[in-house]
């Protein structure tokens, strides 16, 4: 069977063990962790947790029904299996800015309309946001001019509502 | 009220009466108001392991929600290996543990650990508790969450100063658990396919597992069985779950499980598991296990389902009521028994055959006393009456292959942890819960080692449980690895100081016995079980008698070794 990518949306009791149960779950079952974002939501005894993970479609079916079993686990939902969805992502960049460089790199964010969120004599902070493509896009085009750290959200998505016509 | 006295009221409520725990700094609080608590027994183990298997075994016993107390830091770590055994073989109890003052969490206090990160991978659930307020709504939902659903242990650690605070006590009648709510009634879409699937069944059988006791199915399972006329095996956690000297019964499958139940379900069509969950120890090579059938697999936990063997009628659900409903499909679809008497009787022919050619057994010796006859005399003597609980090794494979469980709860061993030293202190459990029964251990010389000092625990209570060790002089289980696998290189397997359990009994004030000799055993066997004391009999078994059959691990459980 071949390996997917997954991502989960998960909705957990606003507890201080949710989280750790959550991840000893998938270290103590081996399970992958690409990403995970943990936010409050609109309801503050509630938690919104958006992890990515990897496996074939068993192994998927398995994570999903540990994550659910869970005491404090109140819904979980695949967001990549069916129908539409969004996801995004954002990310500093911190990169090398000096005089030529400077130049290429604004042209850059003009492409992609990125922000320069921070300026030094020498550096760039850049946000980016959008979906995973993009992100490595930029990077890509990032890393030769000399990219000093970065710092990702992790991904967040949602399923588009459906179009009643 | 305070914190400390919440908590028995909370056990009172529950209708918990009887409790196995173990006095510390973090708990005195705890004791201070069990003392003013008469209707609730406490039993004062000399370990806490033996008190998380004795609330173990209690629960096992019963079906009641067995429970265990235990102070901080050292005596919440000795609970470890307890939970984890429950946790692995699905026993409701609830742990209470004492926990340093909120102050000091986190500050490496004397005594303290991270008692619920320690058990998380290992508990059902578990609470810290922060405030007074949350104290009776949690101890209500420790409760609630052991006993339903799947059930399992849940552990509640409680700071000293919440035990010491003041709060209003209001029991909550009921719970609203948003997050928590197990499935019990199956999807009857999936009921109608496995009758479908049944109807054209050529080769049949029925595996049920500890999910058939812990729902208390039996009945259930035996009206279907014998409607259908289906073979039935068991699960070493399912022993007991369907009569094990009725004619449709082939005994245990699996690793050490009988020829034939094995032969079955190498060859049947349809495989209707019910509490069951593949483990490795019943499906030995996955690929080569039920290669025909079509599997149905009801289980009250999703997860089980489709975990380790592709599933074709998936039903989650409360294991009794989803045959109850697959009884109501198999009688609305009105075939009388003779029909289906009819139907497998070729079927029946077959598994006759290979009940014959291989049936378990074991070869006699004028010398040695043969543990497989200990057993089988037990069961003779005893009527299959007795609540059998077993340490870890041979001995425990031989008491699941020879006794023949004929009710549910009725054997009581640790299957999915496979813990050494579970068996005594689980006896006592059993024999707290079961005053009036007979209840039994059969130990090893080794497992028997690991939580001996329960025997003052027993003998406190005056609890007259047999402990009958099949003393092989070895770690028997592992040296029987070492013979077949390891070309005999005995490493680590035999002790060289064997403590006198004679002796042992008597410095406990227990009656001792040994015998060595064949003729000795069915009468020492009669006089130990009409003692009303405590006894340890010490049988003198031969030294390298093996478990058979064996199917090696990681082998197809038709590749057996036989006697
Ligand atoms: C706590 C624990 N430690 C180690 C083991 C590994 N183990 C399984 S069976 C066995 C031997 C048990 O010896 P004994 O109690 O004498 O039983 P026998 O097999 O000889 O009947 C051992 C060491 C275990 N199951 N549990
Ligand atoms: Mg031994």
């Amino acid at each position: 069977m071949s390996e997917r990518k997954c991502t989960l949306s998960v909705l957990v009791e606003n507890t201080p063990g949710a989280l750790a149960r959550i991840a000893g779950l998938f270290s103590g079952r081996g399970f992958n962790i690409d990403s995970l974002c943990v936010a409050e939501t609109l309801d503050p005894t509630l938690s919104h947790l958006t992890l990515v993970t990897r496996g074939d479609d068993q192994i998927i079916e398995q994570i999903i029904k540990q994550l659910r079993r869970l005491i404090d686990v109140y819904k979980v939902v695949d967001v990549t299996e069916e129908g539409e969805y969004v996801e995004r992502e954002m990310a500093l960049i911190k990169v090398r800015a000096e005089k030529e460089q400077r130049e290429e790199i604004y042209r850059i964010c003009e492409i992609f309309r990125l922000k320069i969120v921070d300026v030094t004599p020498r550096t760039y902070v850049i946000e980016v946001t959008g979906n995973q493509n993009k992100l490595e896009a930029v990077i890509e085009l990032l890393r030769p001019i000399g990219i000093k750290e970065i710092v990702r959200t992790g991904l967040i998505a949602m399923k588009r509502e459906k179009k009643t016509t | 009220m305070t914190g400390a006295k919440m908590i028995i009221e909370a056990l009172k409520r529950e209708g918990v009466e009887v409790i196995f725990g173990y006095p510390g700094g973090a708990v005195i609080d705890i004791y201070d108001e069990l003392y003013k608590a008469p209707e609730i027994h406490h039993v004062l183990v000399r370990h806490e392991q033996g008190a998380a298997h004795a609330a173990d075994g209690y629960a096992r016993s019963t079906g009641k929600v067995g429970v265990a107390l235990a102070t901080s830091g050292p005596g919440a770590t000795n609970t470890v290996t307890g939970i984890a055994t429950a946790y692995m073989d699905s026993i409701p109890i609830v742990v209470l543990t004492g926990q340093v003052p909120t102050k000091l969490i986190g500050n490496d206090a004397f005594q303290e650990v991270d008692t619920t990160g320690i058990t998380r991978p290992i508990t059902k659930h578990n609470f810290l508790v922060k405030k007074i307020e949350d104290l009776p709504r949690i101890l209500k939902a420790a409760f609630y969450i052991a006993r339903t659903g799947r059930p399992g242990p849940v552990l509640v650690d409680i700071p000293k100063d919440i035990q010491q605070s003041k709060g209003e006590f209001q029991y909550p009648d009921e719970l609203d658990l948003r997050s928590y709510n197990p499935t019990y009634e199956p999807h009857i879409k999936q009921i109608e396919r496995a009758y479908q699937f049944i109807e054209k069944a050529e080769r049949p059988i029925l595996l049920i597992g500890g999910g058939v006791i812990s729902s208390g199915a039996s009945e259930v399972v035996r009206e279907l069985a014998e409607k259908l006329n289906l073979p039935v095996t068991m699960t070493l956690m399912g022993l007991g779950g369907f009569p094990g000297d009725h004619d449709q019964s082939l005994g245990m499958l699996g690793m050490h499980g009988t020829y034939y139940a094995n032969m079955a379900v190498a060859n049947c069509d349809v495989l209707i598991a019910v509490g069951a969950r593949f483990d490795d120890r019943v499906t030995g090579k996955v690929d080569a296990f039920a290669p025909k059938a079509k599997i149905i697999h009801i289980d009250i936990d999703p997860t089980s389902i489709q975990k380790n063997v592709k599933v074709d009628v998936p039903i989650v659900g409360d294991c009794k009521r989803a045959l109850e409903r697959l009884l109501e499909a198999v009688k609305e679809a009105g075939k009388p028994k003779k029909y289906w008497k009819e139907r497998f009787k070729e079927w029946w022919e077959q598994i006759n055959i290979w009940r014959k050619r291989y049936p378990l057994t074991y070869k006699e010796d004028p010398n040695y006393i043969k543990p497989q006859f200990v057993i089988e005399k037990l069961y003779e003597l005893t009527k299959g009456e007795a609540i059998l609980c077993t340490e870890v090794g041979q001995n425990q494979m031989w008491a699941a292959q020879f006794y023949k469980f004929k009710y549910p709860r009725t054997l009581i061993s640790s299957g999915g942890l496979g813990t050494m030293g579970f068996g005594f202190p689980a006896a006592i459990g059993a024999q707290m819960g079961n005053p009036n029964k007979l209840v039994i251990d059969i130990a090893g010389d080794g497992s028997i080692q690991m939580n001996i000092q329960e025997l003052a625990t027993a003998m406190d209570q005056r609890l007259p449980i047999k402990i009958i060790i099949l003393n092989n002089g070895y770690l028997g289980m592992v040296r029987q690895w070492q013979e077949l696998f390891y070309e005999r290189r005995y490493s680590a397997v035999k002790f060289a100081t064997i403590p006198d359990f004679v002796k042992i009994a008597e410095a406990y004030g227990a009656v001792g016995l040994r015998i060595t000799k064949p003729q000795e055993v069915e009468e020492t066997l009669k006089k130990v079980i009409s003692m009303d004391k405590l006894v340890i009999l010490d049988v003198i078994i031969a030294p390298e008698e093996g478990v058979f059959p064996m199917v090696p691990a990681g082998k197809a459980t038709t590749e057996m070794i036989l006697v």
